[in-house]
């Protein structure tokens, strides 16, 4: 089980809640079993091709999970996801 | 409103005049509320490296979440400078504001008195509030 954490703004489609335990060994089936319990989450987390949405910035612990094979990272139990907004402008 | 510590105020400047010609970003935590307070701030990567956009690096948010969560506080919102225009949210700042309850500051280096504004960006409307420096 890994523990996803959510910022402010993605709480009121997950119903409030601040982190969220999900199951899977990749961060793509993490994923998954995130929007099947609240699918609410699915549009603003993934595109319409099961990508992740460009403006979401997803950490696996520490990194960057851009740099460690995106919706393929493996998880293990006690990892944590921590889901970020982009915070960009002009 | 939007309370600013004079500390953090003077935090914010010197990275947006050190950042200069770039635009330079970073975050506040503190108090959210509808007197906000921004308690301490988070000079930040801007990781776009340009005088016309900003993107926060994301470990550089990453790391602020996490050590304003253990300050006891929040982000509340984001500041970035103008470098050559006034301190007014630009259409690209509307467009990828994310947050409806975060705080927009605008630092403008345009003038030999940089200025510094706050506006609230909620469904593509700009909303300015009152900065007090505290």
């Amino acid at each position: 089980m890994v523990d996803v954490r959510l910022p402010t703004i993605l709480r009121p489609a997950a119903g409030g809640a601040a982190t969220i335990p999900a199951e899977g060994d990749t961060v793509g089936e993490v994923f998954a079993d995130l929007v099947a319990k609240h699918p609410a989450l699915r549009d603003q987390v993934l595109t319409p091709d099961g990508d992740l949405h460009r403006h979401l910035n997803v950490f696996l612990n520490d990194d960057d999970i851009r740099y460690l094979g995106k919706l393929d990272a493996k998880v293990s139990s006690a990892d944590t996801l921590t889901l970020m907004p982009a915070v960009a402008g002009g | 409103m939007l309370v600013l510590g004079l500390d953090v105020w003077e935090k914010v400047l010197a990275h947006c005049l050190e950042g200069a010609p770039l635009e330079a970003c970073g975050l506040l935590g503190g108090q959210a509320g509808d007197r906000a307070v921004a308690e301490r701030c988070y000079p930040a990567t801007n990781a776009a490296g340009s005088s016309r956009v900003y993107t926060v690096e994301p470990r550089d948010l990453l790391r602020a979440d996490r050590e304003e969560e253990a300050a006891g506080g929040e982000l509340i919102g984001v500041w970035h400078s103008h470098t050559h225009t006034e301190a007014w949210p630009s259409p690209t700042d509307v467009g990828q504001a994310p947050d409806p309850g975060w705080h927009y500051v605008l630092v403008s280096l345009r003038d030999v008195e940089p200025t510094l504004r706050s506006f609230r960006i909620r469904d593509g409307n700009i909303f300015e509030e009152s900065v007090v420096l505290e």
